[in-house]
């Protein structure tokens, strides 16, 4: 694929004439899945284009490598697409850079001929409700970070000494930690799971989790993979009230396909008698979890000694509406439940950058049509979720950043895209950064940390052991 | 090796599809069924080959021949057929990027779907219903001539509202 391209294109990096000086240069700004699958595109369809992906960590693929759980290794594929994407001739990675901060998005508009921002979502929605900061209340996006070895997460040091966590959220991403808080920790000593993480959760005295919901089952918005994954964790059984799922039944037939099988799965578990191995199984288990749903929480409520959550007030809720738009309205009615930890997973949400790139700051997206920004000059595009907010598998980032390159090369066709004049691409940007003390982390930089986690990984039956530290990321990157 | 196999799993004979993988093991998922067949293949003529037609995000047509026993994914890959994207978790059904559409005399004489493949295929963009997941199709000599498609990209004029 690289070697074939080099091929094709005579301005093969580092040889005889550099990509010609007057070639199309597009900056990326975000290592992750979007940042990448832009890039691809771009790089595939126009044979003159140079894309530079600029990533705040010095470790490339974002949510791929801090999301996506340690015991779904073959969702993290991608990262070999990835690997050939950031090898070829005419694309090159620079970690450690921080944009907003160590360089500017108007003096990357300066150095290339079209930016695209990629940079996700790094905050998360808030619960607003009273205890929300009281110990032992932690971000679903904190949670995942910590375990997953995020280095702003390292010293998250969660509480797991208590018997019930409650998760508010019912997503795949609520569905993940519970999957982590109930998973033998045989089965996690495998995955690329960070040490210290599987150090707590072997020490873990979480025996049930529930997952709580503000609507009903058929608003349920985690998928069939991840609810089929609870169901056949070994050492759990459910745990649910029948009372949730009364009228159910009845809904399946006008039930589109996706939805019917969920909801089919949903009810064999929570109400239907199992049969006779499943009930021996589910006797002898010793850790519970269940979906709880029409309930919103309403306050976290403290220990005897103020400091840390000892239990969650829940109002209760019924539904009005139809179909496809239902919403959840309180009754009055409230439920007290004791917990020590409270996980909220309601959604990440994406920050503005710099004050050069547009924001809705109600929506906090990039406002945009089909990936190009409006309301500022030409040359800026966004894709993945800070274009479309934060929802959605990498399939659908893939998706959603084919469609932004085709508008970005569109644009460049009809010269809407002023690709005429000759920029400096990354060397302006070098020399920028070379200023304020700030040195890029290369691709082959990133592959000696890649080799040194996986060193360190396989001495410990994992496929790697992550680095927790930007010192030492850094430090392993420049040696 | 193959004797053991054959010997091992009774229910290759009656056609059966093998999972070789667990779930939280990396790696491809490979069909036992259609190793097996291959590799018995290699004896035979060399002239077995299918000819099937892709059609890319593009509209874009592409001929090519295989042999029975590579799955689609496989196909795509190892062709280097221009097809954006295809095939993200390498055929561990764990993405629906090698979502494919069938015509649907072809559909209907494909093995039936096991729940693991439905489960992602429903969440796969542009789902008709004879769509299936490429990286578990296998060639067979039946496809000689079948043409198979991609969701066709969405492209508006300028000004125009999102795609998808």
């Amino acid at each position: 694929y690289a070697s074939s391209h080099c091929i094709y294109f005579s301005g093969a990096r580092g040889l005889g004439t550099s990509p010609a000086a007057s070639c199309p240069k597009v900056c990326i700004v975000g290592g992750g899945p979007a940042g990448f699958y832009t890039a691809q595109h771009l790089v595939k369809t126009r044979p003159d284009v140079q894309v530079d992906i600029y990533e705040r960590l010095p470790v490339p693929f974002g949510l791929v490598r801090f999301g996506v759980a340690p015991d779904h290794p073959e969702v993290k594929n991608v990262m070999n697409t990835f690997t050939q994407t950031a090898q070829h001739a005419r694309c090159s990675f620079h970690g450690n850079v921080s944009v907003g901060k160590d360089v500017t998005v108007q003096e990357l508009q300066e150095a290339y001929h079209a930016v695209v921002l990629s940079y996700g979502a790094e905050g998360n929605r808030t619960l607003g409700v009273p205890g929300e900061d009281l110990a032992g209340v932690h971000s679903a996006k904190d949670f995942v970070g910590w375990y997953n070895g995020l280095p702003t997460n390292r010293d998250l040091r969660p509480d797991l000494r208590c018997e019930t966590a409650v998760i508010l959220g019912q997503g795949n991403v609520a569905l993940d930690v519970a999957r982590i808080l109930l998973s033998p920790v045989d089965i996690l000593k495998n995955t690329d799971i960070t040490q210290p993480a599987l150090d707590t959760l072997a020490e873990s005295s979480v025996r049930r989790v529930l997952i709580v919901g503000r609507r009903g089952p058929l608003q349920l918005a985690c998928t069939i993979k991840e609810l089929r994954e609870m169901v056949n964790l070994p050492g759990t059984r459910p745990e649910m009230e029948a009372s949730d799922f009364e009228c159910i039944a009845k809904m399946l037939k006008v039930l589109p396909r996706p939805r019917k099988r969920l909801t089919e799965l949903l009810l064999k578990v929570a109400v239907e008698t199992p049969e006779e191995t499943e009930l021996e199984r589910r006797n002898s288990a010793k850790r519970a979890w269940g979906f709880r749903f029409f309930r919103s929480p309403v306050e976290i409520l403290p220990s005897d000694d103020l400091t840390r959550a000892a239990g969650i007030r829940l109002a209760v809720n019924r539904l009005e509406g139809e179909g496809e738009d239902v919403w959840a309205v309180t009754t009055g009615e409230v439920e007290d439940v004791e917990c020590g930890l409270v996980i909220s997973s309601i959604g990440y949400k994406s920050l503005p950058i710099d004050p050069a790139v547009p924001f809705d700051p109600r929506k906090h997206i990039i406002p945009n049509t089909m990936g190009r920004v409006q309301k500022c000059a030409a040359g800026l595009y966004c894709s993945g979720w800070v274009k479309r907010g934060p929802t959605g598998v990498i399939a659908t980032t893939m998706n959603d950043s084919f469609d932004t390159a085709r508008t970005l090369l569109h644009d460049m066709d009809e010269g809407t895209l002023d690709i005429s004049t000759v920029k400096p691409g990354s060397a302006g940007v070098t020399t920028i950064l070379e200023k304020r003390g700030v040195k890029p982390v290369l691709f082959s930089d990133w592959e000696k940390i890649d080799s040194e986690e996986s060193k360190r990984g396989e001495a410990r039956g994992k496929p790697r052991e992550k680095l927790l530290d930007v010192g030492e990321m850094l430090k392993v990157a420049w040696t | 090796m193959l004797d053991e196999l054959m010997v091992e799993i009774p229910c290759i004979s009656i056609g059966g599809k093998i999972k070789t993988w667990t779930p939280n093991r990396p790696g491809r998922a490979i069909s036992i069924h259609s190793a097996l067949h291959s590799n018995s293949l290699r004896n035979s003529s060399l002239e077995d080959k299918v000819t099937i037609h892709f059609v890319n995000q593009a509209g874009i047509k592409t001929t090519t021949t295989v042999t029975e026993g590579e799955t689609l994914l496989d196909v795509v890959i190892k062709k280097n057929l221009d097809i954006s994207g295809f095939g993200a978790c390498e055929g561990t059904l764990a993405c629906s990027t090698c979502h494919i559409i069938f015509d649907k005399t072809f559909y209907e004489k494909l093995e039936p779907m096991v729940d693991e493949e439905m489960d992602m295929l429903d969440l796969a963009y542009g789902l008709t219903k004879t769509s299936r997941l490429g990286c578990q199709i296998t060639v067979r000599k039946w496809m000689d001539g079948m043409t198979v498609q991609v969701p066709q990209e969405v492209r508006d004029t300028v000004g125009s509202e999102g795609s998808q």
